[in-house]
């Protein structure tokens, strides 16, 4: 059985004030199997987001079907790293450990922390953490819980291109380390392909399924940037359709949905 | 009111020069300041007592103190105000209490909140002599009447303040907690409260402030102890170094408690700020 099974045949905003009411999904279908990593890609504003608010039950005003081990542990690293600020780094991961053996909860938040490379930060208030390192926060929380599946949302935009990219060669490893399930949304192919086994390709508002892809990447060329960047230009080379819905208007058909540059 | 005795800020220490700076960055200036501007008020006061034709009208300083050693010598003035800080515990206590829960409910719920806003209107309104007068007929001349009408005038200024606050808490936390299934207690400790501090903070101190002067007026009507019966006494005979005695009494252990208690718990709740 599929990890996670959704089905949007449709999904609207209502009418606010003179906005008038907006269908941002339409017959998307997607599946996941267990130990898949699925990217979802799309240009900005086309409904990602509400796509895994769905996925992950906050959002349930939609015609559809969502099919989800109710068992299953969750995890949800946002946009923005939604820490609490008057709480410590420690009892933030706290936070989220409820059920779990109490004895055992510090060592699994020293161990997680380390992995994320914030070592000795447990007694930090969130508030004074750079967003860099609130980032890093928000990841040790969905790790320390050990998620059978994970969601993330464009978890490193509006970071400079260096910290995006070691955070997601971090996130990269932790996810082989942990062969967790994610679900991942982005805007950038590139970090689509380094992360991903298999990406989906939304169209601009209201959002339907365009394509899905393979990613043939070994672990060892994922962290390879020259590959990662040979791949996205043959996907691009291949689907014409994908390159006018990603690429920035000058260098493919003309688009006003370009993707945003990488970082 | 009671914040009127409260140090001021501290100075801040940055780069000012010459005078300005040895003046602003000494911690004499703190004192001596609100202490000189006390040591004013009480010359007034002497100066005043002194130009009044009939003394017992107008005691000067050294009468009220005499009569505050005296009314604490003979036990009457600790029992009393003890008796009042007992009153204004329990409705401070039940007002907050109640006050929250509605307030939480009416800024989570859109239909709680179109229901409770006409109730809500008429007891803003309801003057607080009608409240007191009326719980006296209804319960009768009891503790329990006193601290119920106490109550009854301050729980709507709590609604409203704790409304606002439960209409502000942060949409991605409460989010962030459902995705992670966190118990709901775990939630109200760690997410709700703490984005309700400020407002609780700001309800308990106009709160105190309220409940204060009402509590009086209560014991005044209704009680045979208490500053307010105290009050109504010494009106009756026309003392006033007892009614000075016992207000400033009262004054000092209100900005003892607002020293003692609500600062440093506001320091407290406060430390993860920037």
């Amino acid at each position: 059985m599929a990890a996670l099974s959704l089905e949007v045949r449709a999904k609207s905003f209502p009418a606010v004030g003179t906005a008038p009411e907006k269908r941002v999904l339409e017959n998307v279908r997607l599946s996941v199997e267990p130990g898949e990593r699925l990217a979802i890609i799309g240009p900005s504003g086309c409904g990602k987001t509400t796509l895994l608010n769905i996925a992950a039950g906050l959002d349930r005003d939609f015609e559809g079907r969502l099919v989800r081990d109710r068992s299953a542990r969750l995890a949800y690293v946002f946009q923005e790293p939604r820490l609490l600020p008057w709480r410590t780094v420690a009892d933030n991961l706290r936070f989220v450990l409820f059920d779990d053996d109490p004895t055992e909860v510090d060592a699994r938040i020293t161990a997680v922390l380390a992995e994320v490379g914030l070592e000795g930060t447990q007694a930090v208030f969130a508030s004074r953490l750079s967003l860099g390192m609130a980032r890093r926060a928000a990841l040790a929380r969905a790790f320390v819980v050990r998620p059978d599946l994970l969601l993330l949302d464009e978890p490193f935009v509006s970071l400079d291109e260096p910290t995006a990219q070691h955070l997601r060669l971090l996130l990269l490893e932790l996810l082989e380390r942990h062969r967790t399930t994610v679900l991942f949304v982005t805007h950038a192919l590139h970090e689509a392909i380094m992360l991903a086994d298999r990406l989906l390709f939304l169209t601009a508002s209201p959002a339907r399924v365009l394509a899905v892809r393979e990613v043939p990447l070994g672990a060892a060329e994922r962290r390879d940037p020259l590959a990662v960047e040979a791949c996205r230009n043959r996907l691009l080379a291949e689907e014409a359709e994908l390159a006018r819905l990603l690429l920035p208007a000058s260098a493919a058909a003309p688009s006003p949905l370009a993707e945003v540059a990488p970082g | 009111m009671a914040r009127s005795l409260a140090p001021t800020e501290p100075a801040p220490s940055a780069t000012i020069t010459g005078d300005a700076a040895l003046a602003r960055g000494t911690g004499l200036r703190r004192v001596l300041v609100p202490v000189l501007s006390l040591l004013l008020l009480l010359a007034l006061w002497q100066a005043g007592a002194m130009l009044a034709a009939n003394p017992r009208l107008m005691p000067p300083p050294a009468a009220v103190l005499r009569a505050i050693a005296a009314e604490t010598a003979s036990g009457e003035l600790p029992w009393h105000l003890g008796i009042t800080l007992l009153r204004v515990a329990a409705s401070f206590v039940l007002a907050m209490g109640i006050g929250i829960v509605i307030g939480l409910v009416m800024g989570r719920v859109r239909l709680a909140d179109e229901l409770g806003q006409p109730w809500l209107v008429f007891f803003l309104n309801l003057p607080a002599l009608v409240t007191i007068i009326l719980c006296y007929i209804w319960i009768g001349l009891v503790e329990t009447a006193a601290v119920a009408a106490v109550a009854l005038n301050k729980i709507p200024n709590v609604v409203v303040t704790v409304r606002e606050g439960a209409r502000a808490l942060d949409k991605g936390l409460l989010e962030m907690a459902e995705v992670f299934e966190v118990p709901w207690r775990r939630r109200i400790e760690h997410v709700v409260l703490p984005q309700l501090y400020p407002y609780l903070a700001v309800a308990a101190r106009s709160g105190l402030a309220l409940i204060w002067k009402i509590v009086l007026v209560v014991e005044l009507l209704g009680r045979s102890n208490g500053v307010g019966f105290q009050l109504g006494v010494f009106f009756q005979m026309f003392d006033v170094a007892g009614i000075l005695a016992y207000a400033l009494s009262f004054i000092v252990v209100v900005q003892l408690i607002e020293w003692g208690i609500l600062q440093p718990l506001e320091r407290r709740v406060n430390r993860w700020r920037r």
